[in-house]
């Protein structure tokens, strides 16, 4: 077994026991034992989780194929708006003003009919689909429109973070139809489901690790298979690459919607959990701390984005608790001691790591 | 003295006497007058606005002031013994604050905000006073006051204020002023039953192009209800069809320089922001993510340089200006050799490391400054508006910053086509292993570029603290607009930095009315993505062999 | 696909340049350039800086277009074709830097090298098949590195990353090798061995080389040709060459 494949093992193993250990202990153990998991805390896992699968994908972006994406939060935002409109949904007459179809905002703002696009989200199966068809579609586009035209390095990165931004001032507008600057909140019910149930943030959780496995699955058949290898091939040498006769722009495409969709999912799994989503999610500050998450860990490795994912983001909720003004010096000193000191993150600390792969 | 004589003067006296008994010139009493002003305490609006028709007919030589400062809500009524007075500042943070006397308007010594109550306005008192007040400074000496009097006046023209600006433009002298209260007349003049006078009116009333006038001459060509014309007589008629469409004509002309002005505007915001990123990122083919925040340096040491001298605002700016060049040159330099210089090669490494640096300036200034935004003043020199015609007004401090770009981009050119240092830097940009075959030490070079680059960036600070408030996030709000000004314009050379940023401004203005501020940015950068497809490296792409590595 | 006849059944040129002129900004690169290739020959071009070398072998590559001449590969206009077109005919070209995939293995260098289907969904599922492999382990013998095939490409020396890519090249079986200076920077032994590798590649394909060593073109030379300002100078076995006296002048003690 490569050493690669034995993080992985690890890594994936670990993951299971966590997924079967942590509600064991949130609901079958006595809140008065040490060991009890609450709630919060199992939600709070449940969040990293959901990070750790954005991490995978922008390793996947950045650390496979060299696309420094600064605007992949904007992927896992619109996967988080559509699993929130189908929530918003499902809220019904349930809301402060009582209308059976139109949510609150759009009562306030004085609408009388549901705007077309939303039509639809009342359905899972329909919902689960935008979950992961806008994200694809916009990286579709954007891709499409950005590698054709030769568009790399730095210049690809400002250009990502425009169209975030872009999103940005967009779904601030309260006429967009989005909820403007509050966003969607209060959720009552998925599928039937109380949102507020310990068995339902149980089976979240459950769900998420689930995903994060199948996710971390994916990337890796995806690395370890022949057009992993074009990928790599692209991020260190793309003219050499397209000399070969490989259709560059087409493996970047690819690798970019997917990573769109894996953001989506991860975005989708985010908003039940911590039950609002809002357009600050698409700040491009959010973006930039997915790649320190990714940087941290360990880029090109996979499991060590995940781990960096969840590592920093425990520090982040540590700090913001007990030492609100020291976080972000914290994290301004991460990107910049990381970038100097650990260009192949923790992972690259690891005895026998080698190259990465 | 003889006896005739002696009757006739008594007779006269007499006279004066019934004549200045009469209401129209009996000095009023400052009994009444405090005792309408105790009234003011206790009264609903209803009556207050009574007891203000009073006051204003009172001709008391004090109500004047006291309609002013009660229209400043600085009218007070003390809490102890309910005397009214007046205050000496409306600023809440003044506290204890200093009292006038109503009657005598003398000092009257100081009382704790706690221990007063105000004398409160609704909006139909406010709008009362505003008038009241204008016709009072009709005769003010200074004539800015007048003009904004009659100004004011003519929000709300009627039968008595036409009377006082008759009056008054008997003995008007200046000639703005003047025309003012000419156009006022003319306003009131349309509503009169004689044809003539209102062709006369209309015919005056062609030459001015304001709103106001061209709404009340187009009401002219209306219709009634039962399909009449407003207007009966048809020369007057004709005169306003042909007003009108003059006053169009010239105010969308205006129109457009006005929106051409303020794309220049906000392009030579843009410019001056980019400009500094443009050089690190033509040079060292670095992406300076801090930059916004040493913009924000700039902005910062504009608000310290105030503090340390703030009985010469007027000045402060003009020494602003090489502080934060100093400043945020510094602060380059040391990010430069502390940092980037290890990163060398590594752009996108580059590009994550100084955006810690940019969290850690963020944060270091939130804690020296508190979080909250700064107040930096625009001195004299800057404020106000120029006005050209009716339809165009400039502010100085948007023409300033025009020129101060204009400026700061020819010194730029200058440094880098006429100094030892531009030369390095051009050389080094263009092929820096043959730069350094040469002898140039590139390694300084670097460090004085991103110095120049930052210092730049803190004299866009400069400018930019007199557009915007200033606080630890002004650098975040532009760094996106820098970056697209860059992208666009291309860094081969610094006209390309000019033209893109200057165009982008004027576009962005362009699409505005259509659009509106935020749809119209969002619009800016699609179309810049769609524009990267044709032109991926901008309009001025560099040329050279590090261009490749980029 | 590559040449599909074994070389004995077409003999003959392989490769016939006529009258090739290319100017940039008025400087003639080539100037009326002919030269004809024989199938399975090594040919050695050699000449001053500015001579045209490289600008021939664009004009070969289709990276440049030249004002007048024809090209022909066999049947085949080269003029007609396009870059990728041409490298799929046939020709394969080696730049001077070795240009290989660092951070993956001598091995993977190869299997990217190889013919096939180059869609992603394709190379996704790709499997290595019996025959790949097969072709990847002659490979690796043909060019000396199958002791290397796990070993990183960016732990190579630099003349063991030339014979790799002079191996990626031969993946793709082409039926000409345009070699661009392959022994500079080598160290002597690196050298013998890439005059060992390239004279076993002749015959079955058709190597020109083109190299300021003349130590290294005295090794490996059966034919060679003088380039001088964009056209011919002079051509022979070696021996003839050197003692062309237009060549000393041109040469001036080389």
């Amino acid at each position: 077994m490569t050493r690669s494949d034995q993080t992985g093992t690890a890594f994936v193993s670990t993951l299971a026991i966590a997924a079967v250990l942590v509600p064991i202990l949130n609901q079958l153990v006595p809140v008065s034992s040490p060991l009890h998991v609450s709630t919060y805390v199992l939600t709070l896992i449940g969040k990293y989780l959901c990070y750790a699968i954005l991490a995978l994908a922008v390793d996947l972006v950045w650390g496979y194929c060299g696309i420094l994406s600064l605007g992949h939060a904007a992927f896992f935002a619109l996967g988080g708006y559509a699993m929130g409109m189908y929530l918003m949904r499902q809220i019904g007459p349930r809301g402060v003003y009582g209308d059976p179809l139109l949510p609150d905002f759009m009562v306030f703002l004085n609408w009388h009919q549901l705007p077309w696009f939303w039509h639809g989200f009342n359905h899972f199966p329909f919902a689960l689909l935008m979950m992961v068809l806008v994200p694809a579609l916009l990286a579709l586009v954007f891709g499409w429109l950005a590698f054709r035209s030769r568009v790399t390095g730095v210049y690809l990165s400002i250009m990502t973070q425009a169209l975030s931004y872009a999103l940005l001032l967009a779904f601030f507008r309260n006429d967009m139809g989005f909820g403007g600057n509050n966003g969607f909140t209060d959720f009552k019910e998925l599928l039937g489901f109380d949102l507020h149930r310990d068995s339902t943030r149980v089976v979240l959780f459950v769900a998420t690790a689930i995903a994060l496995g199948a996710s971390y699955m994916a990337c890796r058949a995806i690395v370890k298979s022949r057009a992993g290898r074009v990928i790599r091939a692209i991020r260190d040498a793309e003219s050499r690459t397209r000399f070969l006769g490989y259709k560059v722009e087409s493996y970047k495409l690819w690798i970019f919607v997917f990573s769109a969709v894996l953001a989506g999912i991860a975005g989708a799994l985010y908003v039940p959990q911590v039950g609002i989503i809002n357009p600050s999610e698409f700040e491009p500050i959010n973006s930039i701390e997915i790649v320190i998450w990714v940087a941290v860990g360990g880029r090109g490795t996979l499991v060590g984005a995940a781990v960096g994912a969840v590592l920093v983001n425990y520090a982040k909720t540590y700090f913001t608790g007990a030492l609100p003004e020291v976080w972000l010096y914290a994290l301004g000193a991460l990107f910049v001691l990381t970038t100097l000191f650990l260009p192949r993150g923790l992972m690259g600390l690891l005895p026998g790591s080698g190259d990465a792969q | 003295m003889t006896r005739r004589t002696a009757a006739r003067q008594w007779l006269l006296l007499l006279l004066a006497a019934v004549l200045f008994s009469t209401p129209a010139f009996a000095q009023p009493s400052d009994t009444g007058f405090l005792a309408m002003l105790g009234e003011l305490r206790d009264a609903s609006f209803a009556d207050k606005d009574q007891i203000l028709g009073r006051l204003i007919d009172s001709g008391h030589a004090s109500a004047p002031r006291v309609l002013t400062a009660w229209l400043d809500d600085r009218l007070y009524a003390r809490t102890a013994d309910q005397k009214v007075f007046i205050i000496t500042s409306a600023d809440e943070k003044v506290d204890p604050v200093g009292l006038v006397d109503p009657l005598s308007l003398k000092n009257a010594g100081s009382s704790t905000r706690d221990a007063l109550t105000r004398i409160g306005t609704n909006n139909k008192l406010r709008r009362t006073l505003r008038i009241a007040v204008a016709r009072f400074d009709l005769a003010n000496p200074d004539a800015s006051v007048r003009l904004a009097a009659v100004t004011e006046m003519l929000r709300s023209p009627d039968e008595a204020g036409a009377e006082l600006l008759k009056a008054r433009a008997a003995v008007e002298t200046d000639a703005r002023v003047k025309a003012e209260i000419q156009m006022g007349l003319s306003l009131v003049a349309l509503d009169g039953p004689d044809a003539a006078v209102r062709l006369a009116a209309v015919q005056t009333l062609a030459s001015r192009s304001t709103q106001q006038v061209r709404n009340r001459l187009a009401l002219l060509l209306d219709k009634n209800p039962d399909g009449s014309d407003v207007e009966t007589d048809e020369a007057v008629r004709q005169a306003a069809t042909a007003a009108v469409r003059r006053i169009d004509r010239s105010r969308t002309m205006f129109g457009m320089v006005e929106t051409l002005f303020f794309g220049l505007s906000l392009g030579s915001v843009l410019v001056l922001i980019a400009i500094g990123l443009a050089i690190t990122f033509g040079v060292m083919g670095v992406i300076n993510m801090a930059h916004g925040e040493l913009m924000m340096l700039g902005a910062y040491t504009t608000y310290v340089v105030q503090v340390l001298m703030p009985k010469h605002i007027g000045i402060s700016i003009l020494v602003a200006i090489p502080a934060a060049f100093v400043v945020a040159g510094l602060a380059g330099v040391i990010i430069e050799r502390t940092i980037i210089r290890f990163l060398y090669g590594r752009p996108l490494e580059t590009l994550l490391a100084t955006f810690g640096v940019s969290l850690v300036l963020q944060q270091l200034v939130r804690s020296i400054f508190t979080a909250n935004n700064r107040a930096v003043e625009t001195p004299q020199w800057m404020s106000g508006t120029l006005q050209l015609g009716d339809a165009l007004a400039i502010t100085y401090n948007r023409l300033y910053i025009v020129i101060f770009t204009i400026i700061v981009f020819a010194i730029l050119l200058a440094v880098l086509k006429r100094t030892r240092l531009g030369l390095q830097i051009r050389a080094v940009s263009q092929n820096r292993a043959m730069a350094k075959a040469m002898g140039i030490r590139s390694e300084w070079v670097d460090a004085m570029t991103f110095g120049l680059g930052s210092g730049i960036a803190g004299v866009a600070g400069v400018a930019l603290s007199q557009l915007t408030n200033v606080g630890p996030n002004l650098g975040q709000s532009y760094i996106i607009d820098s970056f697209m000004v860059v992208v666009f314009g291309g860094v081969g050379n610094l006209w390309g930095t000019l033209i893109g940023g200057m165009s982008m401004g004027i576009v962005n203005k362009i699409l505005e009315p259509y659009a509106g501020a935020v749809l119209g940015k969002i619009v800016v950068l699609v179309a810049l993505i769609l524009f990267i497809q044709r032109r991926p490296r901008g309009l001025f792409p560099q040329t050279g062999r590090s261009a490749e590595s980029q | 696909m590559t040449g599909t006849l074994p070389p004995e059944l077409i003999p003959g040129p392989i490769l016939e340049l006529r009258d090739l002129t290319v100017s940039f900004d008025g400087f003639k690169a080539l100037n009326a350039l002919s030269l004809t290739i024989d199938r399975g020959e090594l040919r050695c071009i050699i000449g001053p800086n500015g001579a045209g070398k490289t600008t021939m072998m664009d004009v070969v590559t289709g990276k440049t277009r030249p004002d007048q001449g024809s090209a022909f590969f066999g049947e085949i206009n080269l003029l007609d074709l396009s870059e990728p077109e041409i490298a799929q005919a046939g020709i394969g070209r080696k730049f001077q830097k070795p240009t290989v995939f660092e951070r993956l293995t001598v091995f993977e260098n190869l299997e990217l090298s190889l013919w096939g289907d180059k869609r992603f969904l394709a190379a996704l599922f790709a499997r290595l098949t019996r025959a790949q492999g097969e072709h990847i382990a002659d490979v690796l013998d043909v060019i000396g590195l199958g002791a290397q095939r796990g070993s990183m490409a960016g732990a190579l020396s630099h003349g063991q990353k030339q014979w790799l890519e002079i191996g990626m090249l031969l993946m793709q079986e082409p039926d000409v090798l345009l070699v661009d200076e392959p022994v500079a920077g080598m160290t002597p032994q690196e050298t013998e061995r890439t005059a060992e590798l390239l004279v076993s590649l002749m015959a079955e394909h058709t190597v020109i080389v083109v190299e300021h060593d003349m130590d290294f073109v005295r090794s490996i030379a059966r034919r060679v040709t003088v380039l001088h300002e964009g056209r011919v100078l002079a051509e022979g076995d070696m021996d003839a060459v050197q003692s062309d006296p237009r060549v000393i002048e041109v040469y001036l003690g080389e």
